[in-house]
C-alpha cells in the first residue's frame, strides 16, 4: 500500500456497475410489505383464542394462504436484502462479511421454501 | 481480530491546565485534543482558560489567542476565516462544523471540546490527514468532460434555468465536515465516496454543459462507491454552509433509477 498512489487507492478495482437492484428491490419490497404486514397483524388479532382445527380451516381458504406466501416470501426477501446491507456496513472481516451474507440467504432461502411448502400442504393436503 | 482495548495511540489521558490570568474575570476553558506523531507519548486533552473579554467573538479567534499568547505548540489548520477555505473543520461539542463561523455565543455555557474531525487519521493535534478524501474527490473527475469541441469565439453558454441547478451544489468547500460525521463514511470510508464528494459528483452530473453523466453515472452506481448511504442525514445537520448533500445523494439514486426503468 506504501507506493501506491492515493488516487489509485480511492478507485481501487472500479466500480461494480451493480447496487442500484438492491436499493430499489428494497424499497420495492417494503412498500408491499405495508399492506401485508397490516392484514397479518390484523388477522393474528382476529385469530386470537381460536383452537388449532380452525386456525388451520382458516390457513386452507385460498385468499389467506395466498397472502401468508406473498407476505412470507416477501418478508424474507426484504429482510435478507437488509441484512446484507447490514452485514456490509458493519463486517469489517471479508471472511466473516461474505459468510454472514451468504449464511443469511441461504436461511432466507430455506425459510421461504419451507413455508411456501407447509402452506401449500396445508391448502391441497389438508 | 478480536480486540478488546484500542491501540495506545486512540486512548486519549488528561492533560495539562493551563489556568488564565488572576486578573481575568470572564474566562472560558478549552478542552484540546492533543497530540504529537514526534514523541512517543498518548494523545491527551489540554485545558486552556481563556480570558473572553481580550477574545475575538468567533471560535476561531479563541484558538489561535491560545497559539498567541498561551501555547505555540497548538496545531491546527485556517487560512480565510471567512468560512470560504474550509481549512478550520474540526469537531466542537461534538459537532462538525468551521471554526471561523462558529460564534462562541451560539454554544451553551461551559466548557468547550475541541477534537479533529472524527474517524480521519490525525497528522498532529486537530490537523486531520485528508489525503485519501482528496483522492476520492479527483477520483470523481470533477471537471467539465465533453465530446463537443468548445465554441471558437465564446466560453460555451448555460441558460439561467440550467445555472440554477447548480445553487446549493457550488457552494461545498470540501471541509469534509459532512463525510466525517457520516457513521457509514467511518466505516467503509476506503471505497464509500461519503456525502461530500457525492455532492460534488452531483454538481457535475446536472451541469448541463458536461457532456459524460453516463460515464459518470456508471462510476457510481455501486454497493459500495453510493449506496453506503443509509439516509442518516448527519451530513445536512452539520454542514456549515446549510447545503444538503443527503438529498444530492437520492437526486443520484433517482437519475441512476431514471435510465433503468
Amino acid at each position: 500500500m506504501k507506493y501506491r498512489s492515493p488516487l489509485s487507492v480511492a478507485r481501487g478495482l472500479g466500480s461494480s456497475n451493480d447496487g442500484l437492484g438492491h436499493w430499489w428491490v428494497q424499497r420495492l419490497t417494503a412498500l408491499g410489505l405495508v399492506p401485508l404486514v397490516l392484514w397479518f397483524v390484523v388477522s393474528i388479532i382476529s385469530l386470537s383464542g381460536q383452537n388449532h382445527q380452525q386456525v388451520v380451516v382458516w390457513m386452507q381458504s385460498p385468499h389467506h394462504s395466498i397472502l401468508l406466501g406473498l407476505f412470507l416470501v416477501t418478508g424474507l426477501y426484504h429482510a435478507n436484502l437488509g441484512l446484507q446491507a447490514i452485514f456490509e456496513d458493519y463486517i469489517q472481516a471479508r471472511w466473516l462479511q461474505l459468510s454472514a451474507r451468504i449464511g443469511a440467504s441461504f436461511a432466507a432461502i430455506l425459510l421461504g421454501f419451507t413455508g411456501v411448502f407447509s402452506l401449500i400442504g396445508l391448502a391441497f393436503g389438508g | 481480530m478480536m480486540k478488546f482495548s484500542l491501540p495506545l495511540n486512540s486512548r486519549v489521558v488528561k492533560g495539562k491546565n493551563w489556568a488564565a490570568d488572576e486578573n481575568s474575570s470572564n474566562v472560558r476553558k478549552f478542552n484540546i485534543y492533543r497530540w504529537d506523531p514526534d514523541t512517543p507519548d498518548q494523545p491527551r486533552v489540554d485545558s486552556y482558560e481563556v480570558d473572553m473579554d481580550n477574545c475575538g467573538p468567533m471560535l476561531l479567534h479563541a484558538l489561535i489567542k491560545i497559539k498567541d499568547e498561551i501555547d505555540q505548540t497548538l496545531t491546527f489548520r485556517r487560512s480565510c476565516r471567512e468560512g470560504i477555505c474550509g481549512s478550520c473543520a474540526m469537531n466542537i461539542n461534538g459537532t462538525n462544523t468551521l471554526a471561523c463561523t462558529l460564534n462562541m455565543s451560539d454554544l451553551p455555557a461551559g466548557d468547550v471540546d475541541i477534537y479533529p474531525l472524527p474517524h480521519m487519521q490525525v497528522v498532529k493535534d486537530l490537523v486531520p490527514d485528508m489525503t485519501h478524501f482528496y483522492a476520492q474527490y479527483a477520483s470523481i473527475e470533477p471537471w467539465i468532460k465533453t465530446q463537443s469541441p468548445p465554441p471558437p469565439d465564446k466560453e460555451r453558454l448555460q441558460s439561467p434555468e440550467d445555472r440554477k441547478k447548480l445553487d446549493g451544489l457550488y457552494e461545498c468547500i470540501l471541509c469534509a465536515c459532512c463525510s466525517t460525521s457520516c457513521p457509514s463514511y467511518w466505516w467503509n470510508g476506503e471505497r464509500y465516496l461519503g456525502p461530500a464528494i457525492l455532492l460534488q459528483s452531483y454538481r457535475w452530473l446536472v451541469d448541463s454543459r458536461d457532456e459524460s453523466a453516463g460515464e459518470r453515472l456508471n462510476d457510481l452506481n455501486d454497493p459500495y462507491r453510493l449506496f453506503r448511504c443509509d439516509t442518516i442525514l448527519n451530513c445536512t445537520r452539520v454542514c456549515p454552509k446549510g447545503l444538503n448533500p443527503a438529498k444530492t445523494i437520492v437526486d443520484i439514486k433517482k437519475l441512476l433509477l431514471e435510465r433503468e426503468i
